[in-house]
């Protein structure tokens, strides 16, 4: 046992991380475990400073225009879910987190990774798949790569996409600029694709059948981008869901968080299934949502435009920005009292009781 | 699917809020003996709405935290071999054994499962026949019948390649050795200070709720079959806050939709045919007499310490960990001098800081707050 608490701030030796000497599962659930192996492993192997700002996607300033660069890799499974399947999960994963910036997103590039035996016809779907979701989100898959490794090396298939997208002039969307007075407006219902996937791999059943809400989201974003120039923050909530996301939102800008937990829809399925396993709903994986800080005047605009659109009919404002407890997310339950929310650590755990 | 607004509804909590701060004349001590009702209590900040003067002591009704050290070692040494498949509930998969965890084990190539029920595990060896399967039985009453289950089914199919880590605990001799004063506590010329009782309503479904009339007589303290949404919570601290206050000590059902007297028979069938009590070590807490459950004679081939021979391992507990004290309400968690500096839910030392439903977890998250300026009334703090 170490005699101080560990003090990792001022840590850039990039290895041994914590008190893991090997990746586990945990290292890619998108928490706290996730953030550590960015942040004390691969940003100073590449030579990137500390504190600086990391984003659902890259900003690349080209002088004339500035591009948005974001990739993703996509290891689910069950390959084919309620909903979607890997393959449309694949594009429309990535038009999101380009489309977090404000841009539009304009092309992806495509890398299959596919293991020795799967079906030929299974691939086929799975690429007819994702060709509808580009078309439908108006990008074009422009670029691919297909590796095949030995049989048993993966499960069937593993997919990366890396999207660019464009950036409008004066757009400037970001973590850090969440200002104290801002409102949190979440774009839907959360904790859908999470529950689905879950469903389906475990074999869960919980009466309805819980369908995935992936969608690409740039045309929500443009909508609502073309009602106010006030939208300073966006973010897709995917894994560590709707907590992870806040909890990024108010480190990265230095402000308090805090939201109505009473204001936050989760779809009575998906209740039932996160009360039966003892999971958070507001740490489940969303595909097809997103959060966003706006300017509190600027609130009906924006909130009006998202309802006009097809992936933003049930938007809600569930919180604000404050000055207090800065770096911290606070819920106000149903009865008044307050919690902390925290990152999860990595993936959610169901309890045993 | 229903039965969830109904029993989070903030009027009807408001309601109840209000009751509670009328009945309060006095200082109460109150215990919720389960996990799953501190959950409750916390998740919804109910013990921030309480009256002063009502205290809440999270007792030791979580599986995860009171698992003692010796046996996670003996899973991590077991999961850790070859040709072994090792099924647990999910969140036991992060508990710290001495130097790491099961999902460690499965980095280094252990193949390690999380099951939905011990029933999966059963499969999974049928399955599997070249494998060696375990299952971690561990838990209180509530866990037992299916553990039960799929020993007996596993026995009745013949799988010679399944069994079972047995580490089970109950209830009432806990809450025995909790009314009985220096149990447990490193502190022994202190005694309890607990008014009062929430008994579990799962653990009460199975074994019915007569089990507790021995403690309410020789106690004299109220003890009130509680369940595990919000308003169950805030009905039974109601019912218990109006024993203490009138001076009357009974065993009261505040769950009947789930409890019955008699508890579930079949269910009590199955247990009792593949477990035999036994004594249990508590993490935290120390080995307390009759408070566990082991496989019986007929079973005792299905029991993974013999079959893997990892009895003899016994890892102590940290003896810089109060968890025990915490338990017991005797301190509060900040009291301890670990607590927040090598002792956090990173690198928890003990029981309580193990599981976020532990006391000391849930102090380390409202202290974080606190220190960063914002009113939060604290328990004790």
């Amino acid at each position: 046992m170490v005699a101080d608490a560990p003090n990792f701030a001022g840590w850039s030796c990039p290895l041994p991380l914590r008190d893991h000497d090997r990746v586990t599962i945990g290292h890619g659930g998108g928490g706290q475990l996730s953030s550590e192996l960015v942040e004390h492993l691969f940003l100073p192997a590449f030579g990137v400073t500390a504190g600086s700002e990391l984003r659902d996607s890259a900003l690349v300033d080209l002088g004339s225009v500035r591009l948005a660069f974001s990739t993703d890799s996509y290891v689910v499974r069950p390959l084919f879910f309620p909903g979607g399947c890997i393959g449309d999960l694949a594009v429309n994963g990535t038009v999101n987190d380009v489309a977090m910036s404000g841009a539009q997103p304009i092309a992806l590039s495509a890398g299959f990774i596919l293991e020795e035996g799967l079906e030929i016809a299974v691939l086929g779907r799975i690429a007819t798949d994702m060709g509808k979701a580009a078309e439908s989100a108006g990008v074009r898959v422009v670029t691919g790569d297909t590796k095949v490794v030995d049989a048993g090396l993966a499960d069937g298939l593993y997919i990366n996409t890396a999207g660019i997208g464009i950036i409008p002039e004066g757009v400037d969307i970001r973590p850090a600029r969440a200002e104290v007075g801002d409102v949190v407006i979440l774009s839907g219902p959360i904790g859908l694709h999470g529950i689905a996937v879950m469903s389906k791999r475990e074999n869960l059943e919980f009466g309805t059948e819980i369908v995935s809400d992936t969608a690409p989201l740039h045309g929500l974003v443009a909508a609502m981008l073309a009602a106010s120039a006030h939208v300073h923050v966006l973010r897709d909530p995917t894994r560590g869901g709707v907590a992870a996301s806040l909890c990024e939102i108010a480190a990265a800008a230095r402000v308090g968080i805090e939201f109505e937990e009473t204001r936050v829809p989760v779809p009575e399925q998906v209740a039932s299934a996160c009360s039966f396993l003892g999971l958070d709903p507001i740490g489940v994986a969303n595909e097809g949502k997103l959060v966003a800080i706006v300017a509190s005047h600027a609130v009906d605009d924006v909130i009006n435009a998202m309802r006009d659109h097809q992936f933003g009919r049930e938007a809600v404002v569930v919180g604000v920005v404050t000055a207090d407890h800065p770096g911290v997310v606070v819920a106000r339950t149903s009865f008044g009292a307050r919690r902390v929310v925290d990152l999860p650590l990595g993936e959610q755990l169901p309890r045993i009781c | 699917m229903r039965y969830l607004d109904e029993f989070r509804d903030p009027e009807l909590a408001a309601r109840l809020f209000a009751d509670i701060a009328r009945a309060t004349t006095r200082e109460w001590a109150i215990m919720e003996v389960c996990g799953g009702q501190t959950h409750a209590i916390i998740r919804n900040g109910i013990d921030q709405l309480l009256p002063p003067a009502i205290e809440l002591i999270h007792g030791p009704g979580c599986p995860v935290c009171v698992t003692p050290l010796a046996v996670i070692d003996k899973a991590l040494a077991i999961a850790g071999m070859p040709d072994v498949v090792f099924c647990s509930f999910g969140d036991m998969l992060r508990v710290p054994g001495s130097e790491h965890d099961l999902f460690q084990v499965r980095s280094h190539g252990g193949d390690v499962r999380v099951v939905y029920s011990p029933l999966d595990a059963v499969r999974i060896a049928e399955d599997n026949p070249g494998k060696q399967v375990v299952f971690f039985a561990i838990g209180f009453e509530t866990t037992a019948p299916a553990n039960a289950m799929a020993v007996f089914q596993a026995r009745q199919r013949g799988l010679t390649n399944f069994s079972l880590l047995v580490s089970h605990v109950l209830v009432p001799p806990a809450m025995e050795a909790i009314m009985s004063s220096s149990n447990g506590s490193s502190n022994g010329s202190r005694t309890s200070r607990v008014d009062g009782f929430l008994a579990a309503g799962h653990v009460c479904s199975v074994m019915g709720s007569w089990q507790y009339e021995p403690l309410v007589e020789r106690y004299g303290v109220p003890i009130v079959v509680t369940g595990f949404e919000p308003l169950d919570v805030l009905e039974g601290i109601r019912r218990v806050v109006i024993q203490l206050e009138a001076g009357t000590a009974t065993l009261e059902n505040a769950y009947p939709r789930v409890v019955q007297a008699a508890g579930n028979i079949p269910a009590q069938a199955m247990i009792n045919d593949v477990f035999e009590v036994c004594d249990r070590t508590w993490r935290g807490i120390g080995e307390i007499a009759g408070s566990g459950w082991r496989l019986n004679e007929r079973y005792r081939a299905f029991d993974a310490e013999e079959r893997f021979d990892v009895a003899a391992i016994d890892s102590p507990e940290s003896t810089r960990c109060r968890s025990g004290e915490v338990l017991q309400g005797l301190i509060t968690p900040h009291e301890c001098e670990a607590f927040g500096r090598e002792c956090t839910p990173r690198t928890p030392l003990g029981a309580t800081m193990v599981s976020s439903e532990g006391a000391c977890a849930a102090y380390y998250q409202y202290r974080r707050l606190d220190a960063t300026g914002v009113e939060l009334r604290g328990r004790g703090g």
